[in-house]
């Protein structure tokens, strides 16, 4: 038993909690923002498969990591404010506009890819439910100094570009929302749009700018998805990750650093389970791992929440009754 | 020049909503330079509607606005605060998680680097405002942590650092302690003394003539006229108020009232602000009589039904039905008992709107035995009884299998009133049983309670349609200000101007007189 946790919590099982989180984190950001604004947004996950289509595809046709990522963020953000389109503007429930982008991101993308193949093959591949594309990934980036240092170099060095950039956007999705104005007014109409009207803060402008920033950060997701995180897009590959980010933000009270280490116990779950399975554990066994986490989570974040709710509840009726 | 003197002119402004309900006909409101002025009337004379065409929050159907004499069209909020027109809503237009500086700031925060809000400005820039208008805020304070006198401090605050001249206060006092409210007076009158022009929505009467200036008064929407103050009584302002219009009448032979069923005792309830609005209610009412409750709304007559129907719980107090406790009990539990509610709410609490007449009609005895087989309704007895219903009841439909929601505002109240009166109650509690709907509805509603009512049933009317209760009731309660302040065992010779001297508080009867009440 002591042998196996010795072989399990080596370096490389931390770097691959760092890596398995990235996507996670960055629908969790997403989730952060749009949640703000008072918005739902459970399409993340459809968003992320549509972006890692395209995320994939433009770089395999422009021979160029770049214009894939910039591809992936352009349709994540596109699709977003689709989304507010249907919502805000046609009066649509959100979650169904959300349940919508999920088939798209399912069935659609699935559609698209047969489509493409058959044009530039020219025949029929009825089969094809990935796109193995392995040329243009997006860059590793080795630290200096860091990589040098015995454990924290193997274990913080060495990542995707966005793996760095998601925990960046943790610090900046938290100054863009305390610390600026467009933050303020953003958090003031997901709270109380009446309040921020009659003050003439424009509800609906707001509205679309948190989903399109829900949209760009879910479009980073795919992206590192389909381009670092595996070699090319395959059918399904997100796997629940916008789901489990709705989780994370959950647990995390809805602030950037809490949800932050939601994404992370949820990227430890998964990385845990890959691990598991790789040691001869069944996979029946080790792959619901993370999923058995996240209902864990959001059944102690609800009891903890409860309890602390009615605290506060009994502190008020305190307060008032004096 | 002589337009210069006003602030504020609205004239000839008519407002018709989409659905045909005039909320305000041919008003003319003029408000001068620097004075405090009160609007009054009672609720749903049309207050509300006007200041929302003065803060562009609606736009009049007809008429004309001029603000310093200059005429303006008031298209949203945001013109409105151009024009230096300010607006303290009845209920707080604040975001309780941002601190008070962020809430002043909001939508026109103060920026260093183009982009980043300036934090100290924004406190200092409160401070300032504060200081100046002697409204003390922490503005570093959460604002749902702050007791409500000083988050409407803040609302004032909010509409004076957005450069507003004409302040419209919508009943700021409603959710006032007196301590409260007493301050908030004497800024009021700072204010005055600095210049600004204060409009004040109240219907209460005493309040009114410690502050004002002058007051205009709006009876169902249209305009009775602008007094000085002081040179009107309480008496006349009450008269213009909540005085008569059309007299319906309604056959009634004398009540011989019985055995007590419904008896409350010592009721009192706090609210969630801690506010009483409710102290020590105690009355009975007895087989066949018709016990009305009047007064303004607000005075605690919802609250009280609440308690009856066990909607919330009373912080003390008794409630009995034929000798029996109900307080606490479920409402199915309570209809057990034969009790029975025409609720104020009709379409939150009265129907369910998506549902059909027939469905409506016996949504209080779905579970019984007369309409059940096993797990199977018995349709051709449910069927039966919803014509039949119908039918008694003249609800005009196209079939009791119609959608209720379907049905005009008379109709639905009908099917409301059927069920509640057909399922041989002991209690009717019926709360604003006639509330906007038609004359024809209204006159069947009320001939049908008296009919009851003679037959044995006990009622208590609730309604703030002076008409309505001082028609129908053998006897008669006021409530003002959470407490019963007449009782009157005959309602014959009662004056409108007697009701008004209790029902604004002006008068109160003694503990004996009120004690009546209680058949002991």
């Amino acid at each position: 038993m002591l042998d196996f946790l010795q072989t399990l919590f080596r370096a490389d099982f931390f770097f691959s909690i760092l890596r398995i989180t990235t996507p996670i984190l960055f629908a969790t950001l997403a989730a952060v923002i749009v949640e703000k604004a008072g918005i739902s947004n459970i399409g993340l996950e459809g968003i992320m498969m549509i972006s890692a289509l395209f995320g994939s595809l433009c770089a395999y046709w422009a021979s160029s990591w770049i214009a894939g990522l910039l591809a992936a963020l352009l349709v994540g953000v596109l699709v977003a404010l689709l989304m507010g389109v249907f919502a805000f503007n046609l009066k649509t429930d959100v979650i169904l506009v959300g349940i919508a982008v999920n088939m798209i991101g399912s069935g659609g993308t699935l559609f698209l890819v047969k489509v493409i193949t058959n044009l530039t093959e020219g025949k029929a591949l009825a089969s094809t439910t990935s796109l193995a594309v392995s040329a243009n990934q997006i860059p590793s980036i080795s630290i200096p100094l860091i990589r040098d240092i015995p454990l924290v170099g193997e274990i913080l060095s060495g990542h995707s570009l966005l793996t760095y950039l998601a925990f960046a956007l943790v610090f900046v999705t938290w100054v863009l929302l305390y610390k600026t104005a467009p933050g303020l007014n953003l958090r003031a109409v997901g709270e109380n749009p009446h309040a921020a009207s009659s003050v003439g803060v424009s509800v609906l402008k707001m509205r679309y700018v948190a989903i399109g920033l829900s949209g760009l950060m879910a479009g980073f997701g795919g992206a590192f998805m389909s381009m670092s995180y595996a070699a090319g897009w395959s059918q399904d590959m997100v796997a629940g990750r916008g789901f489990i980010a709705l989780a994370a933000q959950a647990m995390g009270g809805g602030e950037p650093l809490g949800s932050m280490f939601s994404a992370l116990l949820f990227g430890f779950a998964q990385a845990f389970g890959i691990k598991l399975s790789s040691k001869g554990v069944d996979s029946n066994l080790a792959s619901p791992i993370p999923y058995v986490v996240t209902i864990l989570g959001l059944l102690f974040f609800a009891l903890f929440k409860r309890r602390s709710g009615s605290l506060r509840h009994r502190a008020h009726k305190k307060g008032a009754s004096k | 020049m002589a337009e210069n003197t006003y602030a504020v002119q609205m004239l000839g402004i008519t407002k018709i909503y989409p659905n045909g309900i005039a909320a305000n006909q041919d008003v003319d409101f003029c408000v001068r330079e620097g004075e405090i002025h009160a609007l009054m009337g009672e609720n749903g004379a049309g207050k509300t509607t006007l200041m929302k065409m003065l803060f562009g929050l609606e736009e009049p159907s007809s008429g004309e606005i001029y603000i310093h004499g200059e005429y303006v069209q008031l298209t949203s909020p945001a013109v409105a605060i151009a024009h230096g027109i300010g607006m303290v809503h009845q209920h707080f237009m604040l975001v309780p998680s941002l601190t008070v500086a962020e809430n002043m700031v909001l939508g026109m925060a103060p920026k260093k680097a183009g982009l980043f809000i300036d934090r100290e400005r924004a406190i200092a820039l409160t401070k300032q405002y504060a200081e100046r208008f002697n409204l003390h805020v922490d503005p570093e304070a959460k604002v749902a942590d702050i007791p409500v006198g000083m988050k409407q401090k803040v609302e004032i605050l909010k509409a004076l650092v957005r450069g507003a001249k004409i302040l419209i206060l919508d009943e700021p006092t409603a959710v006032l302690t007196t301590q409260e409210t007493a301050e908030l007076f004497k800024e009021f009158l700072r204010l005055k003394e600095q210049g600004f022009t204060l409009i004040f929505i109240s219907h209460k009467l005493n309040e009114i003539m410690q502050i004002t200036d002058r007051l205009s008064i709006l009876r169902g929407g249209r305009f009775m006229g602008a007094h000085d103050t002081g040179a009107v009584s309480k008496e006349e302002i009450s008269r213009l108020m909540v005085g008569r219009d059309v007299v319906l009448s309604v056959e009634k032979q004398p009540a011989q009232p019985t055995a007590p069923v419904l008896r409350v005792r010592d009721l009192e309830y706090t609210n969630a602000w801690g506010k009483k609005m409710l102290d020590k209610v105690s009355f009975t009412v007895r087989r066949g009589e018709i016990l009305g409750i009047a007064g303004v709304e607000g005075n605690g007559q919802k609250e009280l039904v609440d308690m009856l129907f066990n909607l919330s719980r009373p912080s003390a107090g008794t409630i009995e039905v034929n000798g029996e406790n109900i307080l606490g009990l479920s409402q199915r539990k309570i209809r057990d008992k034969r009790v029975s509610l025409v609720p104020e709410d009709r379409m939150l609490y009265g129907i369910a709107g998506e549902a059909s007449i027939e469905e409506n009609l016996i949504a209080d005895r779905a579970h019984t035995k007369a309409l059940n087989a096993g797990p199977f309704f018995r349709m051709r007895k449910i069927h039966a009884l919803a014509d039949a219903l119908v039918r008694q009841y003249t609800v005009l439909c196209s079939s009791a299998r119609q959608k209720v929601s379907m049905l005009s505002g008379g109709n639905i109240q009908k099917v409301v009133v059927a069920r509640e009166f057909s399922n041989d109650p002991v209690l009717i509690i019926a709360q604003q049983p006639t509330r906007g709907i038609d004359v024809g509805a209204t006159q069947f509603i009320r001939s049908k309670l008296v009919e009851l009512s003679r037959e044995g049933v006990a009622v208590l009317l609730v309604s703030a349609d002076l008409n309505e209760v001082m028609e129908l009731s053998d006897s008669l309660l006021v409530m003002y200000g959470g407490r019963i302040a007449a009782y009157f065992e005959d309602t014959a010779g009662l004056t409108d101007e007697q009701m008004g001297q209790y029902m604004l508080g002006l008068q109160t009867q003694s503990q004996q007189e009120i004690g009546r009440v209680c058949h002991e």
